[in-house]
C-alpha cells in the first residue's frame, strides 16, 4: 500500500528560478534560503521518496480566467514546464504518475470534492521550484500528481475546505494499492504582497505561530476566512492554503524534519518546513 | 447593490474578485498572451495597437502606456497577470513594482522589506 512519508512546504519565490539558473545559492542574499535545503536532501537521500503528490497555485500558466478551477488534479503522464511570461528558465518535463492521479481523483470525486482533470498539463514555478530545490541536478528520481488550488480569484476555497481536501487526497493515498513511498508538498507563501498600496507587507509574527501550528496545532489557520488572511499575510500570503491541504493529508501527529524561515527573499517571508509522520 | 456597499475592503490590499475579473478581462487577457515570446515582441514593438487588438478601453490602455500599476490594478489587472507584463516583457522586479506603488525609491522598498524580518 502507498504510505505517506513526508510533508514538505516551501515558499516558490519567481526569482528563485533566475537564482538557480544564475547557481547564486551561494550568493549572501540567497544563501540564507538555499541553506534550508542540504538537509532536506539528505533525507530525501535516505528515505527515497517514489512519488511527489504537490500542492500548488497556478499562475496563469495552466490555467487562464476564461476557465477558473477551485480545484484541479493532473492526470497527465508528462508534466510540463513552459514559458510563463515572467522570465524564468524552464525545466525538463516531470514525469506523471497517471495510476495514483487518477485513483486519487476517482477517490476525490467519490468523497465529494468536485475536481477539474487536466490529461494534459502545463506546470508553472509553483510546481516546479520546489522539484528544482529538491533535486538541483533536475533529473527527476520520482513521479508527481499535482494538484492546483485557486490562489487567483476571490473568493478562494476556504481554509476549512482546503485541509479536508489534503484528509481526502490522504485516504486516496493511503488507500492506493500499490507500494509506494510518498512525498506531499505544500507550496507558497508564507506572508507577502506584491500589489497595492501596502505592497511589501509581512507579517512575520503570523507566519511563525502559522508555523508552529503545522506541528502543534494544524487547523489552526483553518479559522480565517479568504480577507481574513489577506489582512494578516498580505494578498499573496494566502497561498498557505497550499500549507494546509498538504498537512491535512498526514491525519496524525507530524514531527519537525527541519525547518528554515529567512525574510526577506524578494518580497516574500520564505519558509520551508519538512514533516514526518510519528 | 447591497453585496457591493457591503464588500468588505482591506486598506491598501485590493482583492481581485468578481468585479475585477470582470472589469479586466481584456487586460489580463492581453497579459496573458505574454506567455509567448512572439506575443511580447509584438506588444514591443507597437503597444497601444496591440492593447486595441486585445479591446482594451482608454482607461487600461493609458494605465499601461504610463506604467501605472495602481491604475492598472483599478482598471482590474489581476496582479499574477500583471507580472508577466511587468517582469516578462517591461524587465522590472517585484521590488520595482512595489516601490512604484507605493512612492518610495527601490532602495528605500528593499530596506523596509530587510526590516519586516527583525
Amino acid at each position: 500500500m502507498a504510505k505517506i512519508v513526508g510533508i514538505m512546504t516551501t515558499s516558490h519565490v519567481p526569482a528563485l528560478g533566475k537564482a538557480i539558473h544564475l547557481n547564486l545559492q551561494q550568493d549572501p542574499y540567497w544563501k540564507p534560503f538555499f541553506d534550508g535545503f542540504p538537509p532536506i536532501r539528505e533525507w530525501l537521500e535516505r528515505v527515497k521518496p517514489d512519488i511527489v503528490v504537490s500542492c500548488y497555485n497556478d499562475h496563469g500558466l495552466n490555467f487562464f480566467l476564461d476557465k477558473q478551477p477551485t480545484f484541479a488534479i493532473g492526470t497527465a503522464p508528462e508534466l510540463v514546464s513552459a514559458d510563463e511570461g515572467w522570465g524564468i528558465p524552464t525545466m525538463p518535463s516531470f514525469p506523471g504518475h497517471e495510476d495514483l492521479a487518477w485513483h486519487i481523483r476517482d477517490s476525490l470525486i467519490r468523497d465529494d470534492f468536485d475536481m477539474l482533470t487536466c490529461q494534459e498539463m502545463l506546470v508553472d514555478h509553483a510546481f516546479t521550484l520546489p522539484m528544482a530545490l529538491l533535486w538541483p541536478d533536475q533529473k527527476w528520481p520520482v513521479k508527481s500528481v499535482p494538484v492546483c488550488v485557486n490562489t487567483v480569484l476571490f473568493p478562494l476555497p476556504s481554509g476549512r475546505r482546503c485541509f479536508k481536501l489534503g484528509e481526502a487526497i490522504g485516504r486516496a493515498i493511503e488507500a492506493f494499492p500499490e507500494d509506494a513511498k510518498v512525498l506531499v508538498i505544500g507550496s507558497g507563501g508564507l506572508s507577502h504582497q506584491l500589489e497595492g498600496e501596502r505592497a511589501g507587507f509581512i507579517n512575520k509574527a503570523f507566519d511563525l505561530k502559522f508555523m508552529d501550528s503545522m506541528v502543534n496545532d494544524p487547523q489552526w489557520a483553518t479559522q480565517f476566512s479568504d480577507l481574513d488572511l489577506v489582512e494578516q499575510t498580505g494578498n499573496e500570503g494566502v497561498e498557505l492554503l497550499n500549507w494546509l491541504v498538504a498537512r491535512g493529508t498526514v491525519s496524525g501527529p507530524v514531527r519537525v524534519v527541519h525547518s528554515n524561515f529567512h525574510i526577506p527573499i524578494s518580497n516574500t517571508a520564505a519558509a520551508t518546513m519538512l514533516l514526518e509522520p510519528v | 447593490m447591497n453585496a457591493r456597499q457591503s464588500k468588505r475592503t482591506i486598506p491598501g490590499a485590493p482583492i481581485f474578485d468578481s468585479d475585477a475579473a470582470r472589469r479586466g478581462y481584456a487586460l489580463n487577457k492581453m497579459c496573458y498572451s505574454f506567455n509567448s515570446k512572439a506575443n511580447r515582441d509584438e506588444f514591443v514593438s507597437n503597444e497601444v495597437a496591440y492593447c486595441k487588438k486585445f479591446g482594451l478601453d482608454e482607461a487600461q490602455i493609458q494605465a499601461i502606456t504610463t506604467r501605472d500599476v495602481l491604475a492598472l490594478i483599478r482598471v482590474g489587472g489581476g496582479v499574477y497577470f500583471l507580472g508577466k507584463l511587468a517582469g516578462g516583457v517591461l524587465g522590472l522586479d517585484m521590488q520595482d513594482i512595489g516601490a512604484l506603488q507605493t512612492g518610495v525609491s527601490k532602495e528605500e522598498f528593499k530596506a523596509k522589506l530587510v526590516a519586516a524580518g527583525h
